[in-house]
C-alpha cells in the first residue's frame, strides 16, 4: 500500500505492507531508530511518538492508519544543537540512565505539557502511567517534567 | 583549577540518548544483513518425536533453517562456576544445547532457526516449521523438584539436584543453641521468581567475513570479552582473536545480560555457514520466557535470641531453582553471593546455611540485581523485624542491640564473619541512626497511633542491609568455583597533544561510566575533563575485560584506570624531570604540571605528552610513548550499607498497598558523582519495591508460564511510587585508591524487606506476622481477614 506520512516536517511516500507496525516502518524505513521498541504490546511505552499533535504508541500503530498524519518523532524535537526544554530538562535533572525508555518519556512528557502547562507531581506521574523505566525508578524523570514546565512557561 | 570528584557533573551521554542517537544494537544495519526468528517449545518438557522444515524452506525469502540436527546442535553453552555437592560429588552440569534435538526442558526452548532475508519472511517461515511433540509431566517448584518421584528435568542423573551446599557454623552446635535460647522466632516463605525486564530486549547480529575469516558479534552484553572467551574457548572452539564483540549501547541489563545466551552463540555459528549477517531482536513474551530470571528461593528459617534481645543463633535451609540448564553464574547466586551475606550487619555468633540448588522445568535462574544479597537480606530484615514485634521491641532498638560496633578497617580491623567474609569497613550504627532522623520516627508512632485510632492502616519498615560487591580477589573466587578470573582491566592513552583516551573493560549500561570515569581521570592528571574520553564496548580497542555486574565498575575497573594513571605520571615525571634538568624526587604534579619544589620552574603535562612522542630532548633508555594498560586485582570485597525505611498505608477494605513516604540512607564509600549515586540508589528502590509489591513469574504445574507479557507481569509505573528521600553517610573502602564501594544494587537490595515490614507493621494489630511477597490487595486483604 502506498502511504504518505509528514515525519518531523519532511514527507515520506512509501510503498508498505499493511502489516508494518508504525514503529517499524519509522525504524526500518525511514532509519528514525531513536523510536524504540520495548514489548510490541504498548505497555512499555518506549515506542511512544506524537501523531498529529497527541503521544501514540507506534508498535501497535499500523503505519497505514498513520497515512496522511503528521509525526514527531525523538530525532524531530531538538533545534540542530540547541536541545528542547524537555530534553534539556531530562539532562539537566538526570532523568535517564540507560536511554532506551527515554525517547518515549520525552514524546509522553510533550503531550502531559501540551494538555496541562502546569501539572502536579500526581498529575505527572499519571500522565507517565503507560511508560516503563526499569533505571531511574521515575523520581528523576518527574523532577525532568517539573523542570520543563517552568522553562516551557517563564 | 576546576576539580570534579564528588560534583553532581552532567552526563555527556544524555545528548545522544535525548536526540535518538543511541546506538543500541537492533538499530544497527548492515550490508546484506539477514534476520533471523526461532521456533520455540510450546511444552516444559517433552518429547521431540520429528522436525519438518519442507513447508517453511520453501517459503518466500528463507535463507536457511537449522535445527538440532545439524552439526550446531552438538554445542552448547556453558556454567562459569562450579559448586559442587557437600559429600564431594562433582555438580552435576547438563549440556545447554544451543537447539534442543530430542527432549525439551522449559517453554520456550528453541527447537530451529529461520533466517530470511527480512523477519516477516523468517516470522511466516517459522510458523510453518512442522514439531511434534510428545508432552510430559513437568516440575516447577524447587521443593516439589526434590520430592520422590519428582518428574526428571535430566534423566541421566537419579534426582533434580544439580548440587548442594552449606556454610557457617556446625548445624548440631546452631540447633543446639536455638533449643536453649530465650525466644526463637521462625519463617517459611518463598522469595518469588522475578523477571529483570530490561526495557532493550536482547538483541544480536553476527557477521563472518569470509574474506579475513573474521566474525564479528554485536550483542546486547554487559560483558563483551567474557561473551567473547566463553563464546570462542568453550561453545565454537573457534580463534579468540578472529572474534571482536562489540556492545555500544545497552538499554539496561540487571544481571540478565551477563549471561552467554545459546542465541549469540548460534547466530555466530549460522553466520560462517550462509556468509552473511544475521540479526536477532527478542520480542517481550521471547524475553519473559528466555531471559535468565531472578530469586526463587524456598526459605525456611529461626532466629533465636537471648532475654536482651541479642541473636544467639540462626539456621535456614533453603530450596533454590536453578531452572532446566545451569546459567553462567547461576550455582554462586544462591551460595557464594548469598550465604556469604547470612552475617548481615549483626554479630550473630552461630549461623548455618543449607542449600538444596534443584533443575526445574523453567528456563534458568541466575543474578539479577543484588544477585544472593536481596534474598539474604530479606531474610534477615523481616526476621529481626517479626521478631521484634513477638518480644515487643522497637524493631529500630533490636538492630541497634545486634549492629557490628562500627570500624574503619585502617585503625580498627575488618570485621571477620561466620560466614566466610571479612567485612572491609562499616557503621552500620550511623546508617540507621540517620534514615530514623531523616524519617521522623518518633513523631511517625505519634501519627500511626492516632491513625490507627481512627481506622486508618499506617506502617512503617525498617530495613538495615549490608552487601558484598566489587566482586573480587581471583584467587578468592576461584577457590570458591569460579571459572573467571575477577578483575578489571583499564588502559590510559595520553595522545601527542596530551588528550587523553581511557579504555575500560568495565561496560556502562546506564551507569554514566563515560562521565563519572572522566572525572577522576581529569582529577588525577589535573587536566580538563574535556580532555578525557572514555572507550568501553569493543573487544578490538580494549585489552581484556570481566564487564560490569556486582557493582564492580568503579571499585574494580576505576582502580584499575587509577593504576594506569599512576604509571603515566611516574613516566611524565621521568621525561618532566629531565626536561626541568630537575631530580624526579625534587619535582611535585599538581593542576597538571610538575614544578620544580619551591621554585616557579615548571613544564605542563602537555609539554610531557609531546615530548613523549617527540623525544629528541629525552631521558637515556626512556621508551618514547605514554601509554600504560594495568590489570588490577582486587584484595578483598567491598561491603556498602544502609537503612532503608518504606511508610506505607493500607486501604482497609480493598488491601491496597500505598507506598507513601520511601527514605534511604546509604553508605557506598567515597562518592564520585553524588547524582549518579542518587539515580542507581532510586532505581534499585523501586526495582526492590517491585518485588515486595507487584512481581512474579508464575508458572503453572504443567510448566506455562502464566506471567509472560505486560499485561500480566506487573512492574512499578511512575504512578506507584513517590519521591525517593536520599541521603549519605561515608565510611570509605580502605583497601582501594578511590575508597569506593558500589551503589548500583543498593536500593533493590534494602528496599524490599523495608516494604513488607511496614505493611506487616501496618497490620500487626490484626494479628497479621506474615504476608507472601508480593503483596497484591488479594493476597493482603486475605491477610486482614485472617
Amino acid at each position: 500500500m502506498n502511504i504518505s506520512i509528514t515525519v518531523n516536517g519532511k514527507v515520506h511516500t512509501h510503498d508498505i505492507e499493511p502489516r508494518v507496525s508504525l514503529a517499524q516502518f519509522l525504524r526500518e524505513n525511514l532509519d528514525l531508530t531513536g523510536t524504540h521498541i520495548g514489548c510490541d504490546t504498548s505497555g512499555c511505552g518506549a515506542c511512544t511518538i506524537t501523531l498529529d499533535g497527541s503521544a501514540v504508541k507506534s508498535c501497535t500503530l499500523l503505519a497505514v492508519q498513520a497515512d496522511g498524519g503528521e509525526i514527531t518523532t525523538i530525532e524531530g524535537m531538538a533545534n540542530g544543537d540547541e536541545m528542547h526544554p524537555i530534553q534539556a530538562a531530562f539532562k539537566e535533572n538526570h532523568g535517564l540512565q540507560c536511554g532506551f525508555c527515554t525517547p518515549g518519556m520525552v514524546m509522553t512528557a510533550v503531550d502531559i505539557l501540551k494538555n496541562n502547562a502546569d501539572p502536579t507531581e500526581e498529575e505527572i506521574r499519571h500522565g507517565l502511567e503507560g511508560n516503563f523505566c526499569r533505571c531511574t525508578g521515575y523520581h528523576n524523570i518527574v523532577k525532568s517534567i517539573q523542570h520543563a514546565a517552568e522553562q516551557m512557561k517563564g | 583549577m576546576e576539580t570534579f570528584i564528588g560534583k553532581p557533573i552532567k552526563r555527556r551521554e544524555d545528548a545522544r540518548f535525548l536526540k535518538g542517537a543511541g546506538r543500541y544494537t537492533d538499530d544497527i544495519k548492515l550490508p546484506k544483513m539477514t534476520h533471523s526468528a526461532f521456533v520455540r517449545s510450546p511444552y516444559a518438557h517433552a518429547n521431540v518425536r520429528s522436525i519438518d522444515t519442507t513447508e517453511a524452506n520453501k517459503a518466500d525469502g528463507v535463507v536457511a533453517i537449522y535445527t538440532g540436527s545439524d552439526s550446531c546442535g552438538t554445542f552448547g553453552v556453558p556454567c562459569g562456576w562450579q559448586v559442587d555437592f557437600k559429600n564431594g560429588e562433582t555438580m552435576r552440569e547438563p549440556l545447554h544445547p544451543l537447539l534442543a534435538k530430542d527432549k525439551i526442558k522449559h517453554v520456550g526452548e528453541a527447537v530451529a532457526i529461520v533466517i530470511a532475508e527480512t523477519l516477516e519472511q523468517a516470522r511466516d517461515a517459522a510458523e510453518l516449521v512442522q514439531v511434534d511433540y510428545e508432552s510430559l509431566p513437568a516440575v516447577t517448584d524447587p521443593r516439589k523438584a526434590m520430592e520422590p518421584g519428582a518428574p526428571l528435568v535430566h534423566e541421566e542423573w537419579p534426582d533434580n539436584a544439580s548440587f548442594d551446599w552449606c556454610i557457617g557454623n556446625d548445624r548440631a552446635e546452631v540447633e543446639a543453641a536455638l533449643d536453649s535460647a530465650h525466644y526463637v522466632t521462625e519463617m517459611e516463605f518463598r522469595n518469588q521468581r522475578l523477571a529483570p525486564n530490561a526495557i532493550e530486549p536482547r538483541s544480536y547480529i553476527a557477521d563472518y567475513d569470509v574474506n579475513s575469516g573474521k566474525w564479528t558479534l554485536y550483542t546486547s552484553t554487559q560483558n563483551p570479552h567474557l561473551i567473547r572467551l566463553l563464546l570462542c574457548a568453550f561453545v565454537l572452539g573457534i580463534p579468540e582473536h578472529k572474534v571482536r564483540v562489540v556492545s555500544y549501547d545497552v538499554g539496561g541489563g540487571f544481571g540478565s545480560k551477563i549471561y552467554h545466551y545459546t542465541e549469540e552463540a548460534l547466530l555466530t555459528w549460522a553466520s560462517k555457514e550462509i556468509g552473511r549477517p544475521i540479526k536477532w531482536t527478542s520480542d517481550r513474551t521471547e524475553a519473559f520466557l528466555t531471559d535468565a530470571h531472578g530469586r526463587d528461593h524456598v526459605v525456611k528459617s529461626k532466629m533465636g535470641f537471648d532475654k536482651e534481645g541479642k541473636i544467639v543463633a540462626h539456621l535456614t535451609d533453603e530450596f533454590c531453582a536453578m531452572g532446566a540448564y545451569l546459567s553462567t553464574f547461576a550455582p554462586a547466586v544462591p551460595t557464594y553471593l548469598h550465604g556469604t551475606l547470612f552475617q548481615g550487619v549483626y554479630t550473630t555468633p552461630l549461623i548455618h546455611l543449607n542449600v538444596t540448588a534443584p533443575f526445574t522445568h523453567t528456563v534458568a535462574v541466575d543474578a539479577y540485581r543484588g544477585a544472593g544479597r536481596p534474598e539474604a537480606t530479606y531474610l534477615l530484615e523481616r526476621m529481626i523485624s517479626k521478631a521484634a514485634k513477638e518480644m515487643d521491641i522497637d524493631p529500630a532498638d533490636l538492630r541497634f542491640k545486634n549492629f557490628i560496633p562500627p570500624f574503619d578497617g585502617v585503625n580498627e580491623p575488618g570485621y571477620q564473619t561466620q560466614v566466610a567474609l571479612q567485612y572491609d569497613s562499616g557503621n552500620y550504627h550511623g546508617v540507621l541512626k540517620r534514615g530514623l532522623e531523616m524519617l521522623g520516627y518518633e513523631d511517625f508512632r505519634k501519627e500511626q497511633a492516632v491513625a490507627r485510632a481512627s481506622g486508618k492502616l499506617l506502617g512503617v519498615g525498617i530495613s538495615t542491609y549490608i552487601e558484598g560487591c566489587g566482586i573480587a580477589p581471583s584467587a578468592v573466587v576461584g577457590s570458591l568455583g569460579a571459572r573467571a578470573g575477577l578483575y578489571e582491566v583499564g588502559a590510559v592513552r595520553v595522545q601527542p597533544t596530551g588528550k587523553v583516551s581511557v579504555f575500560t573493560g568495565s561496560h556502562s549500561h546506564g551507569q554514566g561510566h563515560e562521565t563519572v570515569f572522566a572525572q577522576f581521570v581529569a582529577d588525577k592528571l589535573g587536566i580538563p575533563m574535556d580532555d578525557v574520553e572514555i572507550e568501553h564496548g569493543d573487544t578490538d580497542q580494549v585489552a581484556f575485560g570481566m564487564g560490569t555486574y556486582g557493582s564492580r565498575s568503579l571499585s574494580v575497573g576505576g582502580s584499575a584506570i587509577i593504576k594506569s594513571v599512576e604509571k603515566i605520571l611516574e613516566k611524565g615525571a621521568k621525561i618532566a624531570a629531565h626536561k626541568l634538568e630537575a631530580a624526579e624526587e625534587d619535582l611535585e604534579y599538581a593542576e597538571g604540571k610538575w614544578t620544580v619544589k619551591g621554585t616557579d620552574k615548571s613544564v605542563s603535562f602537555g609539554d610531557v605528552s609531546l615530548t613523549a612522542y617527540v623525544p629528541h630532548d629525552y631521558p637515556e633508555g626512556l621508551e618514547p610513548g605514554l601509554d600504560f594498560s594495568s590489570f588490577y586485582d582486587p584484595t578483598n570485597f567491598t561491603y556498602p550499607f544502609g537503612t532503608h525505611i518504606a511508610v506505607v498505608e493500607v486501604d482497609s477494605d480493598t488491601g491496597k498497598v500505598t507506598l507513601k513516604r520511601f527514605v534511604a540512607c546509604d553508605d557506598v564509600g567515597n562518592v564520585m558523582n553524588p547524582m549518579i549515586v542518587d539515580g542507581q540508589i532510586q532505581g534499585g528502590v523501586v526495582q526492590g519495591v517491585g518485588q515486595a509489591l507487584l512481581e512474579e513469574v508464575i508458572y503453572d504445574e504443567s510448566g506455562q508460564m502464566l506471567s509472560g507479557s505486560y499485561m500480566d507481569y506487573a512492574m512499578p509505573r511512575a504512578d506507584d511510587i513517590p519521591m525517593i528521600e536520599t541521603d549519605r553517610t561515608v565510611t570509605p573502602c580502605p583497601h582501594n585508591p578511590l575508597g569506593v564501594k558500589g551503589a548500583g544494587e543498593a536500593g533493590a537490595i534494602g528496599a524490599t524487606p523495608a516494604v513488607v515490614n511496614a505493611v506487616v507493621d501496618a497490620l500487626a494489630h490484626l494479628g497479621v506476622t506474615d504476608i507472601q511477597m508480593p503483596l497484591t490487595p488479594q493476597r493482603v486483604w486475605k491477610a486482614m481477614q485472617n
